[in-house]
């Protein structure tokens, strides 16, 4: 119990005395997971809002498979990515292994179902009438959709904070694909796994509760944006 | 509500071109160095001694893959990476006969050791060597817990093994973790068996173990690190002038003078021994 008490005061001096590796390594996992989300916003949420409007055979299978992605296992999407794009793999011109984009690509694999699948689900609550009368009272699909996502848009930031939050806690993918290297690729979960490896639990308690507070602290402005005038 | 979406969105574009940056940087070619090595030397700080150095002097940016020692010969054999620090002298060798390395030399050593609870329930500080304290173990069915990762020291305990004459495996006192020396060390802490380590990662983590050293000394026991560069002819993509500088580096003089001094301070005895240079068969009593 010692040891978290130790690790609370970790934390407290690490970010307070400014420590260089450790607010960089934060930034990056921000800026990392940050950017896959964003990636995974804009193919998972076009990708869902079309499968949630469209009607063909074969949509139930397809929202099964997404739905199914949802819980895709992050080691499972690191080894592929890393097969990929291993520099004597068919990716792998473009040198992008052990690189932050590397992690970013592989987050974004891990996040777009996530993504897709509540915004198939979010889109598919909405009222059916509500689609008729909108193109009823003469908009275009455009609109439409518009109008529709600002309907939505709750279950939809739950979708952003679920992606987000899938990809900042995840550390099976970006160890393979990043590596792990200082001042690169070491994020705060990959740098916890290696302070435990070291027998640095102290340090490593410290890293995660670091992790907690940046994701509070993104899902709570995401909250707020959310709560922000909500329909009444 | 619709600015506040906006500004979101804008926030987290910003975020994502902040992330390109550094991406776009690293990416600058035959600049980076791929050093595939084993946990241990990663663990116990010593690549975050030299390193900078090196840097500093060659100009290059080494990305560091710290597995064990089989994963980081399977990326070597790959072409995945360009120079390799490991201690599996069996499986170096015939990573060697393959023709997958270039060059293979003598980089420094430490010891194993068998640790176990202080009680010593096999008896195992009797044995004469590393071998018989195995048997004692098997003999007295004394739990043991194994890395099982292919590593150096899991490939070393093998062959301690072999010596023994027993055949641990599916036995019920005989468990794997397949995970590295550092939490395999843990996981023999709480369940009070027996392990193989090395030297380097047991010191540092001694303070949480509770575990004594049983048996050491032994020339059974030498962990020996050699540093091989992945052969440009079989992977021409290797940057074979990255892992020439370092593995140069590693066995010049000022360096090995910084090997065998790591550690000192902290654990009160050096960790590695410098061996650049000498014969193999010259290591040990």
């Amino acid at each position: 119990m010692e040891l978290v008490f130790d690790g609370i005061w970790q934390a407290i001096v690490l970010l307070v005395t400014l420590d260089r590796e450790t607010w960089g390594i934060t930034l990056l996992s921000l800026q990392v997971s940050g950017a896959a989300t964003f990636i995974s916003l804009l193919i998972g949420m076009s990708a869902g809002i079309g499968l949630a409007l469209a009607e063909f055979r074969g949509r139930n299978l397809l929202v099964s498979v997404i739905n199914t992605g949802m819980g895709l296992p992050p080691v499972v999407v690191g080894l592929f990515v890393t097969i990929m794009l291993w520099r004597n793999g068919p990716l792998g011109f473009f040198e992008m292994l052990y690189t932050p984009g590397a992690i970013v690509l592989a987050q974004a694999v891990i996040a777009t179902p996530i993504v897709a699948g509540i915004t198939v689900a979010a889109i598919q609550n909405l009222p059916r009438n509500l689609r008729l009368q909108i193109l009823a009272l003469g908009a275009t699909r455009l609109q439409m959709v518009r109008l529709l996502m600002r309907e939505a848009r709750l279950p939809l930031l739950a979708a952003v904070m679920a992606g987000f939050g899938g990809v900042i806690s995840e550390v099976g993918a970006s160890i393979m694909v990043g590596g792990n290297i200082k001042g690169c690729t070491r994020v705060l979960t990959t740098a916890t796994v290696m302070e435990t490896g070291k027998g640095n639990f102290d340090i490593a308690i410290a890293l995660g509760i670091i992790l907690l507070g940046l994701t509070f602290a993104v899902n709570y402005v995401l909250t707020l944006v959310q709560q922000h005038d909500r329909p009444r | 509500m619709k600015r506040c979406i906006c500004i979101t969105l804008a926030a987290i574009a910003g975020l994502c071109l902040a992330a390109a940056a550094p991406a776009g940087s690293s990416a600058a070619e035959g600049k980076n160095v791929i050093l595939a090595t084993t946990t241990s030397t990663q663990d116990s700080g010593l690549l975050d001694a030299l390193l900078p150095q090196f840097e500093k002097q060659a100009g290059y940016f080494v990305k560091t893959i710290a597995v064990g020692s089989g994963q980081a010969m399977a990326m070597g054999a790959r072409g995945e990476a360009d120079v390799l620090l490991v201690h599996s002298p069996a499986d170096e060798k015939k990573f060697m006969d393959e023709g997958n390395g270039s060059r293979r030399q003598l980089v420094m050593h430490n010891d194993f050791i068998i640790i176990g609870p202080a009680d010593d329930p096999a008896g195992i500080q009797a044995a004469a060597n590393a071998p018989e304290a195995f048997k004692l173990i098997a003999e007295k069915n004394a739990l043991f817990i194994s890395r099982g990762d292919n590593s150096g020291t899991h490939s070393k305990e093998k062959k301690i093994w072999e010596s023994a004459g027993v055949k641990p495996d599916g036995q019920g006192w005989y468990q794997q973790t397949g995970l590295g020396m550092g939490q395999t060390l843990a996981v023999a802490a709480e369940k009070k068996g027996y392990t193989l380590a090395d030297r380097g990662t047991y010191l540092s983590q001694q303070k949480n173990l509770g575990l004594p050293v049983l048996c050491q000394g032994d020339k059974s026991l030498l962990n020996v690190y050699h540093v091989i560069e992945v052969s440009p002819l079989k992977w021409p993509k290797v940057n074979a002038a990255g892992a020439k500088a370092f593995a140069d580096f590693m066995v010049a003089p000022d360096t090995q003078k910084l090997i065998g001094a790591f550690g000192a301070e902290k654990f009160g005895a050096p960790l590695f021994a410098p061996d650049a240079g000498k014969a193999v068969e010259s290591l040990g009593r």
